[in-house]
């Protein structure tokens, strides 16, 4: 019964939430409305039993992407609202149609569902964290790795592209400073 | 009782509207924002046929598209820096200097 309600509470909420992600015309609505579905999100892998990966959502989505992005939103200008012209209707129509098409096309593919085993199972008695730490510390490990090898690539290139004139001012104007000089000079 | 095709057509919805926004805004921080949407619509697509499949391998996946995720975004934004820095805006329709 509470899955039911939960389930539906949060489908509802994440669905609407992910809307206004993409309809808003602000930036900062967007990006609060972002967060808080990813949120939601973290709350349909606590029904479906993936403990440890609602955890990793809530800590790697909601805590370091977002704030990154709301870090970022500070060199940019973001109460501005955001004008966007559609030049091309007919093309969004042709790869709306293409891509609904795709869609389709996915869905209604046959699935052998009888066939599919699972490679790693669940363990009963045992906790969701240590059963993936189990897989992910023998079977994935060199994955693993290699993620961790993308992250530290990651972060030195991020570092590296914003930290590139950093003293130079974005947002300000640059005649505004102008204007302020002019004025100290006559006085 | 909710089963994996419940699942399934919310995470679809989900990647359907991330869809949306990638083909129709022309700024680039939104199209980040709907590339967002639709990787987390996968790791729902996921998390649940891990579930009903008793089956840990979708859960490690998910993990992997949070890794990717987050480099994503820090090389991502730091490119959308630099073009800010170069052109003072973020709408494709600036940044188009390639006139074919």
């Amino acid at each position: 019964m509470y899955e039911i309600v939960a389930f539906y509470l949060f489908s509802v909420l994440t669905i609407g939430l992910f809307l206004v992600t993409v309809l808003s015309k602000n930036v900062l609505y967007a990006m609060t409305s972002l967060a808080a579905g990813m949120v939601l999100i973290s709350g349909f892998f606590f029904i479906l039993g993936a403990d440890f990966l609602g955890v990793v959502q809530l800590v790697v989505y909601v805590g370091a992407i977002m704030a990154l992005y709301s870090f970022a939103m500070m060199f940019f200008d973001a109460t501005r609202d955001i004008k966007e012209k559609n030049t091309n209707p007919a093309l969004v129509f042709i790869l709306g149609g293409l891509s609904a098409f795709v869609l389709v096309l996915m869905f209604a593919a046959p699935i052998h569902s009888d066939a599919i085993v699972a490679l790693y199972p669940m363990h009963d008695g045992i906790g969701n964290a240590q059963d993936v730490g189990m897989v992910l510390f023998t079977k994935y490990l060199i994955p693993f790795e290699v993620a961790a090898l993308m992250l530290l690539v990651a972060m030195i290139s991020g570092i590296i592209l914003a930290g590139k004139k950093m003293d130079l001012s974005l947002t300000e104007d640059t005649s505004a400073d102008d204007e302020i000089m002019t004025k100290k000079d006559e006085k | 009782m909710i089963g994996l095709s419940h699942y399934l057509i919310v995470s679809a919805l989900i990647f359907s509207i991330g869809l949306v926004g990638v083909l129709r805004r022309r700024n680039l921080l939104m199209l980040f924002f709907a590339t967002e949407v639709m990787l987390n619509a996968v790791n729902i697509a996921f998390a649940a046929i891990s579930h009903y499949y008793n089956d840990l391998t979708g859960q490690m996946f998910a993990f992997f598209i949070i890794a990717i995720a987050a480099s994503e975004v820090a090389v991502g934004l730091g490119l959308l820096i630099l073009l800010y820095k170069k052109y003072g805006s973020l709408d494709l329709d600036d940044l188009a200097n390639m006139k074919g």
